[in-house]
């Protein structure tokens, strides 16, 4: 196992994980706001073939990015049209959303197979680059990937340290309190899951646009649901979401170094890691007594009766 | 003289019931046909064309008829295992995984015992397809009745775990010396393919689906444990006050939930494929998801249900190949419908949740 | 530490009783009627500054109405507010924060996930949009000072007790700048040495100037913090007189109303003690999460052939006493006898089948299937009695049959094949009776009884437990009305504070005496002829 495939795997990691972070953060966001995204698999898939196909169109991968984004807040904003306004159950809203991101992302990204796009470009952090065991080209990551981890601090600085963040974690927790405390628990949720849903756009637009650089139907493989999984394993906590989605991300790659040391496990079992640990955690996390969630997650807001 | 008379009925007009019910659903249909309609338009495509060549290609003949049926055969069961357990309550989101379970499990029967005669094999592959299912479903089930983790979410996840656990049989231990282009198991033997019926590919499955049917709306209207069920789905906190064993219910519902979406498995790859194959479902247990909540959990409204998903999902095939869209497509269409009763739920039948 | 939270002008730090300033609010004629009951009729209510005024009755006396109305979360049908001689409209909780009126209800609002200072900041008038923790500790640092309201802003609420969160429910308060303060029920929670702090921290805000009122059925608490007291009975105001007129009798006598004539005690001979008792718990203990009471060292038997009436304001344990009877509730300590066994650990459904029957005292909640008919629900109890075939059918006949006896015998009528939600609350209250009654339980756990029904009906209902206890049977019935307990009872109980505080023949006891127990003053037993 030389150093180069060590290097390798958590190049891999890093960027399979990127896409993961920021779905995560952004449902981080929902889940804070006592809303549970279970579409976040179709989410992910329109915003994935919306950014792709207009880098594809436009050639300018940035001009992909921010309709990737879009994209996802629309989705987010339809998921929210019916949790918010018409007071639906949110698993099975969430559901819906999926079905719905099957089929639209497929019609999106139909003319697209196979297509090649100009992707974002890859570099060296400037200090990296002086450093001759890492200046290999797996080391070589482009912008969304920097930016990723400032965003995860930028999130956790906007939950926890504005009067913003305060009154979304408020009505996450008890939207009745928060409504008693002057705030508007739906126009609130609205605005968790309209920047929820740009940051899922984001990691979208990393998937396809960045990294993979195609756009295949089902291409998300159930990131969606594995960022719902690392939400919870990241106690709904920006910063561990970081460790969480480096984890899973590198399960994936992991995958890759055993077969490339040519240890014979069936790639099929490997596939089944990132879901199998996402599951351990969900036992191990979900079972401890003082359980981290947002007390009111998965509630409908009623409204108050006069 | 029969002393069990069901618990008299409530309304007293049922020929205006069933009047309702019918333009509830038309309007349901009509506005989602017609947003799925505005689709097709924007993306290009011919919507009228296109419901003319889903009519004419599914309702057409006899034997296109019998390829709807077909397709509806394992909905029909992932529904139910959606439905049961909706009714105390529990959304089971992982019949897709659960009937891969079950056709795993009924693989290996069908291949190990394939001596057998087809008498014993069938059922005991039934039987095996059952279990498979409802073991799979028994994590979830214990996480839930636990209160450690929801439902939902365990049985979804569980849904990507068990395609690649059969996937892995498939290329390994089970992989046919023949046959090397697509990997896939051997072929079944006779013994163990469920019969078919007028020379259509409609199997014995069919029938089984059907009384299984029947079985969920006696069990719900007529016996005790229906009545017990109903009143935890309708209040679990006075249920367990009136001494019903909630914990036992749970974990025995969804088990059995997952015991029929492994039926589901079971009879697609014994009566349409004969083969385990990978990724033999195109998301069967998403669809009796899908079907159970449009139907509130009712069997008359499952059988309808799944005949006309099953008519859209054979619309796609055709989008597919006249003009040149997705399989996929057809999952807008039935997320719309979706949307629609989630946004307006006075449209449903019974008015409640699946 | 200055305090930049008080205005000086109108707080004048008063050290004398008020006798002629005016006050700071004033309601006059508050009616609310809610359906069925009238909770307030023509209330007049003065609140002043400098003053803790007690808002004493029992309950369903009217008092957390008048309140609310106060707070704005239920509007009067009639009558006025006025703040400082000038009417104001408080239609919302909203307005009245914005007349500085804030109310600590008995479920806290507090968000258990954030911290102290983050819950406080939540409610603030003036917050920053990017927070200042720092600034808001101070804050709060300088009140606790103050006040004697201890408490560490930076931890969790989760970690707190009970009496530290109510501490943090005073703080935020105080925060959001309410200089009227309402207190429901305030000590229910609160171990004695946190009632004292409590009162302490009351004393120094009634001198910085603060209205108060504290509403309570507890005597003790009255005659030790209270300034003014109004006591509330039946949706009237009783009596309102100062501290200094104020005595234990004057109180429960105005709480209570008199007439001890008229009331037939039962006229039964008392029970066989010898048989073996029906019920029996020894040293029972439970353990109550959140704001519940804990149920102590309880000891209690029911034999056959009697009624055990249980008196005490709700909220004291009544129904941690039915749920632990039920086997709802786990017993920490103690054992629980039915019928001579040791049940327990046994299951809610075991117990049912040994014959007890339970009338709940929210039968919507507790003991309904809403969507399902009236009949279904007449089945749920007793499935297993009308199971046909193993379980795969049930025998309606049958359920009808004796449903419809009972209803015959008791004198009920409804409608047995609509929803159950579609009950009025008083034909859902008949419907569990009904049900309960229908098998000839040989022990009946009834809590609150007759809430909600019309006089033929508590009249019929009142019977079927006396036919019951003719048969054998024996009950425990808990209420609220004294009426209804000392015209059943063949001994009474005393619930206070999750223990048994007073057992008693009715025949040698008074409504004073029970009253005095009620609300946790000690009385000497004088034997009643």
């Amino acid at each position: 196992m030389s150093l180069l495939s060590i290097l390798g795997v958590i190049s891999s990691a890093i960027f399979s994980g990127t896409s993961l972070l920021y779905t995560t953060l952004g449902e981080i966001l929902d889940e804070r706001a006592g809303i549970v995204n279970l579409g976040l698999e179709g989410v992910l898939l329109v915003s994935a073939a919306a950014g792709f196909g207009v880098t594809s169109q436009t050639g300018n991968p940035y001009i992909g990015v921010l309709a990737a984004m879009l994209a996802g807040g629309l989705m987010n904003l339809l998921f929210g049209f019916l949790v918010i306004t018409r007071r639906a159950n949110q698993l099975a809203s969430g559901l819906a959303v999926m079905f719905f991101g099957f089929g639209l992302s497929a019609l999106i990204g139909k003319p697209y197979v196979g297509a090649r796009i100009n992707s974002l470009p890859r570099f060296m952090l400037p200090g990296l680059a002086s450093i001759p065991a890492l200046n290999t080209s797996q080391f070589k990551f482009d912008l969304l990937i920097y930016m990723v981890v400032p965003m995860a601090m930028l999130i956790w600085w906007l939950l926890f340290r504005t009067r913003w963040g305060l009154s979304l974690r408020a009505v996450g927790e008890n939207a009745n309190t928060a409504f008693a405390a002057g705030r508007n628990p739906r126009r609130v949720q609205y605005q968790a899951l309209f920047f929820g849903g740009l940051l899922a756009g984001l990691g979208a637009a990393h998937l396809s646009i960045a990294w993979t650089m195609t756009w295949a139907e089902f291409m998300t493989a159930g990131r969606g649901f594995i960022a719902v999984a690392l939400v919870i394993f990241s106690k709904w906590h920006p910063a561990r979401a970081i460790a969480g989605a480096l984890l899973f991300g590198g399960a994936v790659a992991f995958q890759l170094l055993l077969q490339a040391s040519g240890i014979a496990i069936s790639p099929f079992l490997l596939d089944t890691i990132p879901y199998v640990l996402t599951l351990v955690v969900l036992i191990v996390w979900g079972g401890t007594r003082k359980y981290a969630a947002p007390a009111s997650l998965g509630r409908v807001y009623q409204g108050t009766e006069q | 003289m029969s002393q069990t008379t069901e618990a008299p009925a409530r309304t007293s007009l049922p020929a205006l019931n069933i009047l309702l019910v019918i333009v509830r659903y038309l309007i349901i249909f009509l506005v989602a046909f017609g947003l799925f309609g505005v689709i097709l338009l924007i993306a290009g495509k011919d919507p009228v064309l296109a419901i003319q060549d889903t009519f004419s290609s599914t309702l057409g003949s006899a034997y296109n008829f019998s390829e709807v049926i077909v397709k509806m055969i394992p909905l029909l069961f992932t529904a139910i295992a959606v439905a049961l357990p909706s009714r105390v309550g529990l959304i089971n989101v992982g019949a897709e995984g659960q009937l891969y379970m079950g056709a795993w499990l009924a693989t290996w029967g069908a291949l190990t015992f394939a001596s057998l005669p087809a008498w014993i094999l069938l059922p005991l592959m039934v039987v095996l397809g059952m279990i498979g299912g409802g073991l799979w479903a028994l994590v979830p089930a214990f996480l839930r009745a636990r209160g450690w983790v929801n439902e939902t979410i365990t049985t979804l996840l569980m849904n990507y775990v068990a395609p690649s656990v059969v996937t892995f049989f498939i290329y390994g231990p089970w992989r046919s010396p023949f046959n090397s282009l697509y990997p896939q198991t051997v072929d079944f033997v006779p013994a163990a393919r469920l019969p078919t019926f007028f020379g259509t590919r409609v199997h014995l499955g069919l029938i089984l689906a059907i009384v299984l049917a029947v079985l969920y709306w006696f069990a719900m209207k007529y016996t005790r444990w229906g009545l017990e069920m109903r009143a935890i789905g309708g209040n679990p906190q006075a249920a367990r006050r009136n001494g019903i064993p909630l914990t036992l219910y749970i974990v025995a519902v969804m088990c059995l939930g997952g015991a029929i979406a492994g039926l589901a498995g079971t009879s697609e790859i014994s009566g349409i494929h004969g083969r385990l194959r990978p990724g033999f479902s195109p998301g069967f247990g998403y669809m009796g998801f899908l079907i159970s909540w449009l139907s509130g959990g009712n069997p008359i409204g499952i059988l309808v249900m799944s005949f006309v998903v099953a008519l859209i999902s054979s619309g796609g095939d055709i989008l597919q190949i006249n003009q040149g869209l997705p399989f996929a497509v057809v999952n807008i269409l039935l997320a719309i419908t979706l949307f629609v009763v989630l946004a307006r739920p006075a449209l449903l039948v019974k008015g409640k949740k699946a | 530490m200055a305090d930049q939270n008080h205005e000086t002008t109108d707080f004048i730090a008063s050290h004398g009783r008020p006798t002629t300033r005016a006050p700071l609010i004033s309601m006059r004629g508050i009616t609310k009627a809610f359906p069925g009951v009238l909770a307030n009729d023509h209330i007049d209510l003065d609140v002043y500054g400098s003053e803790v005024h007690a808002l004493l009755g029992e309950n369903g006396a009217g008092k957390s109405t008048l309140m609310k109305i106060l707070y704005g979360f239920y509007r009067a049908d009639a009558g006025q507010i006025l703040l400082n001689g000038e009417p104001v409209s408080i239609r919302s909780p909203h307005d009245a924060r914005a007349v500085r009126i804030g109310m600590l209800f008995q479920e806290y609002t507090l968000i258990p996930a954030f911290s102290v200072a983050e819950n406080i900041a939540l409610f603030l008038q003036d917050l920053k949009a990017v927070l200042n923790i720092k600034e808001i500790c101070q804050r709060i640092h300088g009140l606790s000072e103050r006040y004697n309201l201890q408490v560490n802003p930076q931890a969790p609420v989760s970690q707190l007790s009970i009496g530290e969160q109510q501490k943090v429910e005073i703080l935020k308060l105080m925060l959001s700048n309410a200089r009227i303060l309402i207190l429901d029920e305030p000590t229910r929670v609160l171990a004695p040495h946190e009632v004292e702090a409590l009162f302490r921290v009351l004393d120094n805000l009634r001198q910085d100037g603060y209205a108060i009122v504290l509403i309570t059925h507890k005597m003790k608490e009255v005659l030790e913090c209270a300034d003014r007291i109004t006591v509330l009975r039946g949706g009237r105001v009783a009596g309102s007189l100062p501290r200094s007129a104020a005595s234990e009798d004057t109180l429960v006598a105005l709480m209570f109303e008199k007439g001890l004539a008229g009331l037939q005690f039962s006229r039964k001979p008392a029970a066989d003690e010898s048989v073996s008792p029906l019920l029996e718990l020894r040293g029972v203990e439970t353990r109550s999460e959140g704001a519940e009471t804990s149920l102590k060292a309880l000891d209690l038997t029911v034999h056959p052939g009697e009624i055990v009436g249980v008196a005490g304001v709700s909220g004291n344990g009544q129904k941690e006493l039915g749920d632990v009877v039920l086997g709802l509730v786990r017993c920490i300590r103690g054992t629980k006898f039915l019928f001579g066994k040791d049940t327990t650990n046994r299951s809610i459904q075991a117990v049912r089948k040994s014959g007890v029957a339970f009338i709940p005292e929210n039968p919507l909640t507790m003991a309904t299937a809403p969507f399902m008919t009236v009949l279904e629900n007449m089945a749920l109890t007793n499935a297993w009695r009308y199971t046909r075939l193993g379980g795969l059918a049930l025998d309606w006949q049958a359920v009808k049959t004796d449903t419809e006896d009972t209803l015959k015998k008791l004198g009920f009528s409804f409608s047995l094949y609509v929803p159950a939600r579609s009950l009025s609350g008083g034909n859902l209250q008949r419907m569990v009776i009904v049900r309960e009654m229908t098998h000839n339980p040989h022990l009946i756990v009834a809590s609150y009884l007759t809430r909600g029904l019309d006089v033929q009906s508590t009249i019929a209902a009142r019977q079927a437990l006396l036919q019951a206890r003719q048969s054998g049977a024996g009950v425990l019935l808990v209420s609220e009305d004294l009426e209804e307990l000392f015209t059943l009872s063949d001994r009474l109980i005393v619930l206070y504070g999750g223990k048994i505080v007073g057992t008693f023949k009715p025949a040698e006891t008074n409504f004073y005496e029970v009253g005095h127990l009620m609300t946790g003053s000690e009385v000497h037993h004088v034997a009643n002829n």
